[in-house]
């Protein structure tokens, strides 16, 4: 196969690639796109294997036991994760691209015959630059990625970890990767090259581990996007049109996801990367102790109101997703739908510890889709609602971030859902949300607080309804 | 706040005739750096400088069509893209594929190595984004 013809096919993967983006627009389109993707990738590979067969017996075997054992894991993953798991599978997803950057980039460097960028000592500076671009990119995405599972797996604190002099410390490894690279680009030293590699793992631990739990949105969409950059570098190296193109739209699809939690919770990226939210805040709420009375109900009681409501708007947090309610919530609602009760959910764009993630959840419970409605399309409907039901969440509901100028969470943009005549809140206990505000709404009138594990409570309201 | 669908048809075509301005002044851009290219290399640009056009440009759809996708749908595309960004896998496929002649040294075996390694890493996500996507986006239904 020419290379030529070679570089249009891999420029026909890059525009599958696209078309699989594009397919996103609606639920309807999306699972063609998602068709159109894995024809692209299709294509990127057989390509490869045809302009550049594996030399040997020992080349083909490798390949094939590469990719079936790869897609063996992948397959079973899959297939078995649950979905309230999504946010760590794809962080885990993340730091494989990551690594797998790391090593095309050693693999270039030690076999630059193979990859068309000369010999062993005499690779040429742009190669060796945008190699080492992509290495350090990756290796960052790869140890960012594995602090980020962990931390969203739960195997360690969600709490932002402050390192003395943490802006130091990444300005100074920021400095010595520059210089690592500079120094890589005149002499192509292998060592040097791991050099790079170390430094950035080291770098991505550095980065990521100050960042508290609730600002998981921003940091996984981050990652996505470093890991698009990464293999945009790769691309350079390798002059692959599909990855190259494909690079580009990762990268720019995880800025912008980025740049819409960031919006979601009104802090800036800079504020967010910088770390330590919720760390120091927590602590100043702590010390005041809080003595207002609650109104607290029982489950037959918000049975009762629910059942005589005209509308009832479902707001979902994280506390769902941990305790498991999507399926009990989606049969309550079924029975209030039974009763001629008109049910919305109502969903915050930070909800959740990554984009989308309470989507999915009530996705896979059976919520229809167009019963799902984002902050700005609903918001003006809670005035409208008898009862707004926040289950599981607490920040994105908090008026303080309307009325008070002191509270770390002003300028948020908030689901209004002190608007609706009555609100039921699930909550396993007073305790303050991520941002350690305390939530005014929790001492109004109109506000029933329902204690207890979000699936129990549902469970109980179902068995009174 | 709601539009009302002549608002919205309004809106979306002063985002088209945008879009298009942008185009044409792209276009523009793109002519004269190439004839000023051209005139300085007597025609032989380096490839890496179309690949930064491409590139580049790829950012450019990236960013609009991103856009367009609804927020419901954003987990699946953070594992659609991260299946995707798995094309990196040609990477590993050209490592693994090396010619190991003993002539060669060294070298060769560690890119083996290292390439196979990044085969499964890479093939992983491949399989493991684009099924865990499908897997998704079937649940997303339509009421009745």
């Amino acid at each position: 196969m020419s290379a030529n013809l070679a570089s249009i096919l891999y420029l026909v993967s890059g525009v599958l690639f696209i078309l699989a983006l594009r397919g996103l627009s609606h639920p309807t389109t999306s699972r063609q796109g998602n068709l159109f993707g894995m024809v692209g990738m299709g294509i990127a590979i057989l390509t490869t294997l045809m302009v550049s067969p594996p030399s040997g017996f020992g080349g083909w075997l490798l390949v094939i036991l590469g990719l079936a054992i790869g897609g063996g894991i992948g397959a079973v993953v899959a297939k078995r994760v649950p979905m309230t798991a999504m946010p760590q599978l794809v962080a885990a997803f993340h730091s494989l691209v990551g690594l797998a950057a790391v090593l095309v980039a050693a693999g270039a460097l030690y076999a630059p015959q193979a990859f068309g960028i000369g010999t062993v000592g005499t690779i040429h500076g742009g190669s060796l630059f945008e190699m080492s671009l992509g290495a350090a990119i990756g290796a960052i995405t790869f140890t960012g990625s594995v602090i980020a599972f962990l931390k969203l797996d739960g195997r360690m604190s969600g709490k932002p970890i402050l390192l003395p002099q943490r802006h130091l410390i990444n300005i100074g490894l920021g400095l010595l990767l520059l210089v690592l690279v500079i120094a890589f680009i005149r002499t192509e030293s292998h060592a040097v090259f791991w050099l790079i590699v170390l430094t950035s793992f080291v770098l991505g631990v550095t980065l990521i581990i100050p960042i508290g739990g609730a600002d998981m949105p921003v940091v996984v969409s981050m990652l996505n996007s470093y890991s698009g950059w990464a293999a945009a570098g790769i691309g350079f190296t390798l002059g692959n049109l599909a990855l190259i193109i494909t690079g580009a739209l990762v990268g720019s699809s995880g800025a912008i996801l980025s740049y819409i939690m960031c919006k979601g919770m009104n802090r800036s990226f800079i504020s967010v990367i910088l770390g330590g939210f919720g760390g120091e805040t927590a602590a100043a709420a702590a010390g005041a102790v809080e003595t207002r009375p609650v109104k607290q109900g029982s489950a037959d009681d918000a049975a009762f109101i629910m059942k005589n409501a005209a509308k009832v708007i479902i707001v979902p947090g994280y506390g769902m997703a941990v305790a498991q309610a999507q399926h009990a919530l989606r049969e309550m609602a079924d029975e209030l739908k039974a009763e001629g009760v008109e049910v919305k959910y109502a969903i915050h764009p930070v909800a959740g510890r990554m984009p989308g993630h309470m989507n999915v959840l009530l996705a896979e419970a059976n919520v229809p889709y167009d019963e799902v409605f984002e902050l700005e399309d609903i918001n003006g409907e809670f005035a409208q609602a008898d009862v707004a039901f926040v289950i599981g969440a607490n920040d994105v509901t908090n008026p303080a971030a309307k009325t008070d100028p002191s509270s770390p969470i002003f300028g948020m943009p908030i689901l209004d859902v002190e608007r609706a005549k009555t609100v039921l809140f699930i909550k396993r206990g007073m305790g303050s949300g991520y941002a350690g505000v305390e939530n005014e709404l929790f001492f109004r009138d109109n506000t029933m607080m329902l204690f207890g594990d979000a699936k129990k409570v549902v469970d109980e309201i179902l068995k009174s309804l | 706040m709601a539009l009302t669908p002549e608002q919205a048809v309004e809106q979306s075509r002063a985002a088209a005739a945008a879009a298009q301005r942008a185009a044409d002044m792209a276009q523009a851009i793109a002519d004269q750096v190439a004839v000023g290219v051209t005139t300085v290399t007597h025609g032989a640009v380096d490839p890496t400088v179309f690949r930064l056009a491409i590139f580049v440009l790829a950012i450019f759809v990236g960013y609009y069509v991103v856009w367009q996708v609804t927020p419901a749908l954003h987990t699946p595309l953070m594992s659609v893209t991260n299946a995707i960004s798995s094309v990196i896998v040609v990477g590993a496929l050209l490592a693994v594929g090396v010619n190991v002649a003993p002539a060669l040294g060294d070298g060769p075996i560690w890119a083996r190595v290292l390439g196979f390694i990044g085969v499964i890493l890479a093939s992983i996500n491949i399989f493991g984004g684009f099924l865990v996507t499908q897997r998704m986006l079937a649940m997303y239904r339509k009421k009745g």
